[in-house]
């Protein structure tokens, strides 16, 4: 299985650290400006799963989201997420740590496309990820 | 330079190294005791320390605008003008002290905060004072005995949440129609750029009412979800980005409030052949058009951050237009000669650095940056990059993202339909340019874009009077403009019966 999102070690320290503080958690990759282009991270059921979401991968039982519309231009890329020092205004989490996820981008390989298409596309909506639906 | 205009804006605020909430004509400290430190991004140092606010302290805010709100709602459109007109002079007379303080906290050049940020948002305070004047509400005659008045009223205590790459600017355009309109507000400003918006509550403390404006600063999760899931907000203003607005919409919908919401955009700057009939001023002026991206160090919704030039001058006119923009002169934004300073914060940095690598990776050709500048040790802990163009294909994601930073996305097209399907080929739609000599070209062009705010033949002027929001995902509502008046009222409609007889129902 060739994945679409990966967490690099201090990506995964942290998501762990705010997994231990918040409970289970989500990400969104967010659009647009500020403090957009980037992956939110909300409590999980924080932020309503929408139709057209897609559901990129599963991290240590963390979704990671993106919008239907986005993915269209994310499809041949790897999303490697990271954590950067700044600070973010968004409502994610990590917000007040003094830190930032950041995602970072690579085309996928001839080989690794191919392997994609035969998985088949990513799954939509809310009920793509088991427990996703709001309490 | 930093130090002494970080002493000058210290001096001039009561020697203040930290900033509390602005609560109810008062700074109050955040009932948890917690702050956090201010950095400028020009070289890392600490400007000033802001409240690290929570729900606690947004109901004491809350609590503040309730109790002024009736008062404030019964004030005379024309004592309002005058509050707003006096907010307006106050800012005109400390325009330097707001424009360095704006230019260390956001890292943008001193010669645009001087020139932009504060007159602009000085302007907006004398816009809506001259505009609030003006509203009326409107008479039906339904029949003989039935007449219909309707009534603009204030919708109460309203939220703002604004961002930071124009932190004074977005301040004025969400305060001064909320206020014009006869509303008491919580403000919340970005946690990246708090400073000139406690600068402007103090210079604008005993101007207005007590709990007509009040401030809470902290992050969006502790502070801005609070403020906007409140049942005890009549309507939430949030300017930002995608996910986050719709996290709005989400916490606005559990108490049926209406939002409006500027979110991003990657704005088509179209260059039809005409431009280049000529060498004179006007293609001197479609020059700086497309280097225009480099505003703002590239972070503003309406970045022309793709530019679409026709095939047949593309040769010639990006000859000259690369050089235009390698010729920006990036450094010390305080620094009146400086054209483009820091980028806003540590994280943008690496997103924008993030951005350059996948253009590359992509195929797209790097015709000038793509790295960033050696400005010496003294701003080496700052967060400059060099302005970058790159040459590509529109179905990149570097011309389908965002990227908030100066770097230009640049393809060509055929024909003025190929422009157009181009310019529209995107999820965002705020702005646009539009480019030619002809008026017809021009106004079809524009009629076509899908998009809220297409300059023609110009670009990045902000006027007030002009309407502006976008299409698509770049959200809804429009600022800049009375209709503001409109999204900040409510109609109540008197219904009035002068007629002495029953229906004859019951």
């Amino acid at each position: 299985m060739v994945p679409r999102v990966v967490f690099t070690p201090e990506a995964l320290d942290l998501l762990r650290k705010l997994k231990a503080e918040n409970g289970p958690l989500m990400f969104h990759q967010s659009g647009g400006c500020c403090d957009g282009s980037a992956p939110l991270c909300f409590a999980q059921g924080e932020f309503r799963i929408g139709q057209n979401d897609v559901l990129l991968g599963v991290v240590e039982d963390v979704p990671f989201y993106i919008g239907g519309q986005q993915y269209e231009f994310f499809a041949h890329t790897l999303l490697t997420i990271d954590v950067v020092p700044g600070r973010a205004d968004s409502f994610s989490l990590e917000a007040m740590e003094g830190v930032r996820f950041i995602t970072r981008s690579r085309v996928f390989t001839d080989e690794e496309a191919a392997e994609l298409d035969a998985q088949g596309p990513p799954p939509r909506g809310p009920d793509a990820f088991p427990g996703s639906e709001s309490a | 330079m930093f130090t002494q205009s970080l002493e000058m804006v210290r001096s001039k605020t009561h020697g203040k190294t930290r900033f509390e909430n602005f609560i109810n004509g008062k700074w109050v400290a955040p009932k948890k005791g917690r702050y956090f430190a201010n950095h400028s991004p020009i070289n890392g140092e600490q400007l000033t320390e802001v409240a690290r606010s929570d729900a606690s302290d947004v109901e004491a805010a809350l609590d503040a605008a309730h109790a002024a709100r009736d008062a404030w709602s019964r004030v005379a459109p024309a004592e309002r003008a005058v509050i707003l007109n006096k907010i307006a002079d106050v800012m005109q007379e400390n325009l330097e002290r707001l424009a360095i303080t704006e230019t260390m906290d956001n890292g943008k050049p001193i010669r645009e905060t001087r020139a932009a940020d504060v007159p602009l948002a000085i302007d907006h305070f004398r816009y809506f004072a001259g505009a609030v004047r003006t509203m009326e509400g409107r008479i039906s005659q339904i029949d003989d005995e039935t007449v219909a008045y309707h009534f603009r009223e204030p919708l109460g205590v309203v939220a703002q949440i604004i961002p930071w790459n124009f932190p004074l600017l977005m301040g004025a355009w969400k305060l001064a129609p909320a206020l014009a309109a006869g509303n008491c507000i919580v403000i919340k400003p970005a946690s990246q750029t708090p400073f000139s918006l406690a600068v402007l509550m103090d210079l604008i403390a005993d101007l207005l009412p007590p709990g007509v404006v009040n401030m809470v600063t902290g992050s969006g999760a502790e502070v801005g979800k609070p403020l906007a899931s409140s049942p005890r907000v009549a309507k939430v203003g949030f300017t930002g980005e995608t996910t986050t607005g719709r996290l709005i919409m989400q916490y606005a919908s559990e108490n049926l409030n209406p939002v409006t919401l500027e979110l991003g955009g990657k704005s088509p700057n179209i260059f039809m052949a005409d431009v280049m009939d000529q060498d004179d001023a006007f293609f001197d002026k479609a020059l700086e058009g497309f280097a225009l991206f480099a505003f703002n160090k590239g972070e503003v919704c309406t970045c022309p951050s793709r530019a679409l030039v026709q095939e047949s001058i593309f040769d010639a006119f990006m000859e000259k237009a690369v050089a235009r923009v390698a010729k920006i002169k990036v450094g010390d934004p305080l620094d009146p000669e400086t054209q483009m300073g820091a980028q806003a914060s540590e994280d943008q940095l690496h997103k924008i650095m993030g951005y350059i690598d996948v253009g590359k990776q992509e195929g797209a050709k790097c015709m000038t940056g793509g790295k960033r500048p050696d400005l010496g040790k003294e701003f080496e802990q700052g967060y400059f990059v060099k302005p970058t163009v790159f040459v590509g294909d529109n179905k990149m994601r570097i011309f389908q993202e965002e990227i908030f930073g100066p770097v230009l996305s640049v393809t060509k097209f055929k024909t003025m339909e190929e422009a157009i399907a181009i310019g529209n080929d995107t999820l965002y739609g705020l702005g646009a340019g539009v480019w030619s000599r002809d008026g017809t070209t021009a106004y079809r062009v524009g009629r076509e874009i899908q998009a809220g705010r297409v300059w023609t033949n110009c670009y990045h002027v902000y006027p007030a009077h002009a309407a502006f929001g976008g299409y698509k995902q770049s959200g809804f509502g429009r600022e800049t403009h009375i209709m503001m008046l409109e999204h900040y009222t409510q109609t109540k409609n008197l219904l009035v019966s002068y007629s002495p007889n029953a229906l004859g129902f019951f």
